[in-house]
């Protein structure tokens, strides 16, 4: 890891809404020696207003950006929303297979884009070139109660073509992840399941329903906190849970918190650092049951002798009254 | 010399975008064309007699048809020319049809291109020899390969014809899919009654020798004379002494074996007789689950056997077997789960394929007849079936439509209802595929007496919620989506060419198409036939086919056998590689060169050692003639001085 040098784009939603997804994202990176540095002057990814309306602009105010980083010196930008992910690779993906779209991109822009920078998901850096072990290694705290859906989002990791990491359909980097750090990750059917998205100002109540099932099919599946890598799919699931909860008359009260804020946890990182305080479902609880490895190492002990003394007494009583 | 030209119209085929008057006109003043015409249909019964009679009339003593591909009729002129009394190798044809007329829209140019392409066939024409075929004796033995219901139809009826087959199938049994299958589309006919008779009459028929659990290992030979090597692979059983009372299989402790033959939908035991109707009703030890393997103790079977057949040492034997012809009825098989991850990918136990449904149909399946779901064994209330699971799917490399899923699923679908009156069934749909003799009124009949709900639209999703499987999709018909709580999920997948369909193809020197099916002849006119003379084929690995499909094609391939068999000699192609000994130098680079070893080297009275060619084993490929360094070895009808020829009439013109 030493010495790979990466750019790190945090996008407009890490500045405002998702700030405490850029805290732990940054507490993480430099918790695992990720050496990263934010480009000067960086501007709009181009994500869905632009795309909708023209791809060659899209594509331009993504290379913008690229072209940036490229003249940095720097080959990979990890991006932490995915968004600003796929803008990124589509442009690439597009510039490098064709000349006449470079080319009118290019015309766009003040500094040529030569497409020499590839997008990397914050999730894609630590599973891939962090790896596991060394995300186990740095584990200082114990979060016995939870229990994680891990969502990912429709499009962290599709369409495969441009993704090029995990699997489409059953994707599994956070799942490894998380039970990297010692979390129980339940089986969670509608990991890459629509959100709702952006649709919340237009069409609220779709989003509403949509969200709901999320929420819903990761109760079912015994969880009871939701992990994301996806900022409007946090604010979705977590601001929107009293609006959800309206519409569709359930009683939903689950945190949704950023699976780097989880990893902060694990590290050992005070709620303040991690920005726990944004969330608007509370996951305090998870907090105070927070333990120390060496006072879970301890309870269990004590547990396990509990146990022992319980099948002794049961044992004696039965040599008593046979 | 004097060359005839006969330019066809064939109608507008050729005349629509070739101007062939001009063509006519422009080949009579090549020096030796002695007579130039057009005709309208040239292949037809007077187009033919007017080349016979121009023949005699002009005298002329060089052919050349300018028409369609000599694929096509080729042979057609080579009898017309030799009627006539002309060597039929003093004939050639040039193409202007697959070549010029329909592939180019501009008249001139195409006009112009046929001209050069006559005067190529011209040139060629006044270089030909005259070539005589020799004639040999063929072997009237057949090998079959495959032993499904199409192999065995083509075996049956060789055999009832009075030839002797060797049937090679690589399973423990033969039968097929078709004897996995409950019952059958439309008649509801119980499938393994009407098979098992006919599997019966293969193992009794004195004429058919079968090689159960054997595989083809290498073909040499050429149509008439065959060495086949025949891998027979170890069952660790001795198969003479095997009486299938199937203690063995009941007293093995090994219980999680995968079952291939019910396509893993429940465990078998590590030694196993497949399923009660076996032929050969012989037991088999999977050396990947059984314990004397893995842990290298056990040997219950060994002391159990009555018979003391249990052979743990057995090894692979091969076996040669020389036939005339071949039959290649290698089936199909399925789509995996795996490649359908919106599916489950194969992760949940009660989302199963169509086939896997076939045997918790049957009676003598891992559930004897009862439908229980995989994951809890509770009978299903509510079961979703989902067609085309991979057909018709460019995103995945499918483009075809699988045949016979839309008919088996309906089938399936009326069976759940006789066999649980309770229950309801779903049918998603892309479009319902019933075109065969009371096809579609079985389909209607599923939906109007059973009340099976089709749904027309694609399956988006299928997830787990609870005990239910959530099947998530969209009404076309209704515009508006929809989501079904199933108890159990049937998936129509597609159907594949075997996954060594194109080593095997390789071996037969047979061409295979982008999917691995095998490539017929002609689509309308050669269905059951080859490129490859003495192989044919039969059933689903020319592509998905019903069992009626299939059958016919048996007997289609089994008669085509009979039609070459009914004479005891066969000619030769005497289009094959002949060496000049005077110029031969004697490196052999040919001999290794050659891929079928029809070339040897010859010491001649003077000790000198040449190239020889055995004429019969030639295929007339010609490597051989672009690796001989001094040109002593010519490929005739395609020599160098011919196909030169050819060149400069192009070249210099």
């Amino acid at each position: 890891m030493a010495n790979k040098r990466y750019a790190y784009y945090s996008g407009c939603s890490l500045e405002g809404t998702a700030v405490e997804y850029d805290k732990s994202v940054r507490l993480i990176f430099d918790a695992l020696g990720v050496d990263y540095i934010e480009p000067e002057d960086w501007s709009c990814c181009g994500s869905t207003p632009a795309h909708t309306i023209d791809h060659v602009f899209a594509a331009a105010l993504a290379a913008r950006n690229l072209s940036i980083i490229e003249k940095m010196g720097l080959d990979t930008v990890a991006v932490p929303c995915p968004a600003c992910l796929m803008a990124f690779k589509k442009a690439q993906y597009f510039m490098e297979k064709d000349e006449t779209f470079k080319e009118k991109v290019n015309e766009l822009l003040d500094e040529k884009y030569n497409c020499g920078v590839y997008a990397k998901s914050t999730l894609q850096v630590l599973y891939e070139d962090v790896g596991l072990d060394e995300i186990t290694k740095r584990v200082t705290h114990v979060i016995p109660d939870m229990k994680v859906a891990p969502y990912y989002g429709c499009i962290t990791n599709r369409p495969p073509k441009l993704a090029q990491f995990d699997d489409p359909e059953n994707p599994i980097s956070m799942d490894k992840i998380l039970s990297a750090i010692g979390i129980e990750v339940c089986d969670f059917a509608f990991k890459v399941e629509c959100c709702g998205a952006a649709f919340g100002v237009p069409k609220k109540d779709m989003v509403n329903r949509l969200s709901a099932k999320v929420i819903s099919m990761a109760i079912e599946a015994g969880a009871n906190c939701i992990a994301v890598a996806c900022p409007l799919c946090q604010q979705n699931l977590d601001l929107r849970q009293e609006q959800i909860n309206k519409t569709t008359g359930s009683n939903f009260n689950i945190p949704v918190l950023y699976f780097t804020q989880i990893m902060g946890l694990a590290y050992g990182y005070s709620p303040k650092e991690l920005g726990l305080d944004k969330l608007i479902v509370s996951a305090d609880n998870f907090v105070h049951s927070r333990l120390t490895k060496e006072q879970h190492e301890l309870l269990k002990q004590e547990q396990e002798k509990g146990k022992k003394k319980e099948v002794k007494k049961q044992e004696t009583q039965e040599e008593e009254n046979p | 010399m004097r060359v005839g030209v006969f330019i066809c119209h064939c109608g507008n085929n050729i005349a629509g975008t070739v101007d062939v008057k001009a063509v006519a006109e422009a080949i009579r003043k090549i020096p030796g064309v002695a007579y130039a015409t057009t005709y309208m249909y040239t292949c037809s019964e007077p187009g033919q007699d007017e080349i016979k009679q121009a023949i005699k009339d002009h005298n002329l003593n060089r052919i050349v048809v300018a028409a369609c591909s000599p694929r096509m009729h080729e042979l057609t002129f080579r009898k017309t020319v030799e009627k006539a009394g002309l060597n039929r190798y003093y004939f050639e044809m040039a193409n202007i049809r697959e070549h010029i007329s329909w592939i180019g829209e501009d008249k001139e140019a195409n006009t112009k291109k046929a001209i050069d392409v006559v005067k190529m066939a011209v040139a060629k024409v006044m270089q030909d020899r005259p070539l005589y075929s020799s004639s040999f004796r063929i072997n009237k033995r057949v090998l079959v390969i495959g032993g499904g219901v199409a192999g065995m139809q083509a075996a049956l009826d060789c055999a009832d014809g009075g030839l002797e087959v060797v049937l090679v199938e690589k399973s423990p049994s033969i039968g097929g899919m078709m004897s996995r299958l409950d019952k059958t589309f439309p008649t509801i006919d119980c499938s393994i009654c009407i098979l098992g008779p006919k599997m019966v009459d293969v193992a009794q028929h004195d004429k058919i020798k079968l090689y159960a659990y054997s595989e083809i290992d290498e073909i040499k030979g050429y149509v008439g004379n065959y060495q086949i090597k025949i891998r027979k692979k170890a069952t660790y059983v001795d198969w003479t002494k095997c009486t299938g009372c199937g203690a063995c299989m009941e007293k093995c402790p090994s219980r999680n074996a995968y079952d291939y033959f019910n396509f893993g939908v429940a465990p078998t035991k590590a030694i196993n007789i497949p399923f009660p109707q076996a032929i050969p009703k012989k037991a088999k030890i999977d050396p990947n689950y059984c314990r004397h393997f893995t842990k290298g103790k056990c040997g219950v079977c060994a002391k159990i056997c009555p018979t003391k057949a249990i052979n743990y040492e057995m090894q692979d034997e091969i076996v040669t077997e020389e036939v005339g012809a071949i039959i290649v009825a290698t089936g199909y098989s399925l789509l995996d789960l795996e490649k359908l991850p919106e599916y489950g990918g194969g992760r949940y136990p009660d989302v199963i394929s169509g086939i896997q449904y076939e045997r918790l149909l049957n009676a003598s399946g891992p559930t004897a007849g009862h439908i229980l779901r995989p994951s809890d064994h509770i009978e299903p209330k509510t079961i979703v079936f989902v067609s085309c699971a991979g057909s018709r799917d460019k995103s995945i490399g499918i483009p075809y439509c699988s045949n016979f899923c839309c008919m088996y699923i309906a089938k399936q679908a009326i069976l759940t209802k006789d066999h649980i009156p309770d229950s309801q069934s779903y049918v998603f749909y892309m479009d319902i595929r019933s075109p065969g003799k009371g096809y579609d009124e079985f389909t209607r009949r599923a939906q109007e007496d059973y009340g099976v709900k089709y749904i027309r639209g694609r399956v988006s999703r299928i997830y787990p919620k609870g005990k239910k499987m959530v099947v998530k999709g969209v009404d076309t018909l209704l515009g508006s989506q929809v989501e079904i709580e199933a108890d159990l999920v049937v998936l129509g997948t597609a159907v594949l060419s075997n996954p060594d369909a194109a080593h095997l193809a390789e071996k037969l020197h047979i061409s295979y198409d982008t999917f691995g099916f095998y490539v017929e002849s002609h689509p309308k006119l050669r269905p059951v036939e080859t490129n490859t003379s003495g192989v044919f084929l039969a059933g689903a690995c020319q592509g998905p086919k019903d069992i009626p499909a299939s059958v016919g094609q048996g007997s289609a391939a089994a008669s085509k056998v009979l039609a070459l068999f009914s004479k005891d000699m066969l000619e030769s192609d005497p289009a094959v590689a002949k060496v000049d000994i005077n110029k031969c130098i004697g490196c052999l680079k040919c001999v290794r060169t050659c891929p079928f070893q029809a070339i040897k080297d010859k010491e001649l009275r003077d000790g000198r050692i040449v190239a020889d060619v055995i004429e019969t084993v030639c295929a007339g490929c010609g490597v051989c003639t672009s690796t001989c360094p001094c040109g002593a070895i010519q490929l005739q009808h395609f020599t160098d001085n011919q196909l030169l020829a050819e060149v400069n009439a192009l070249c210099l013109a």
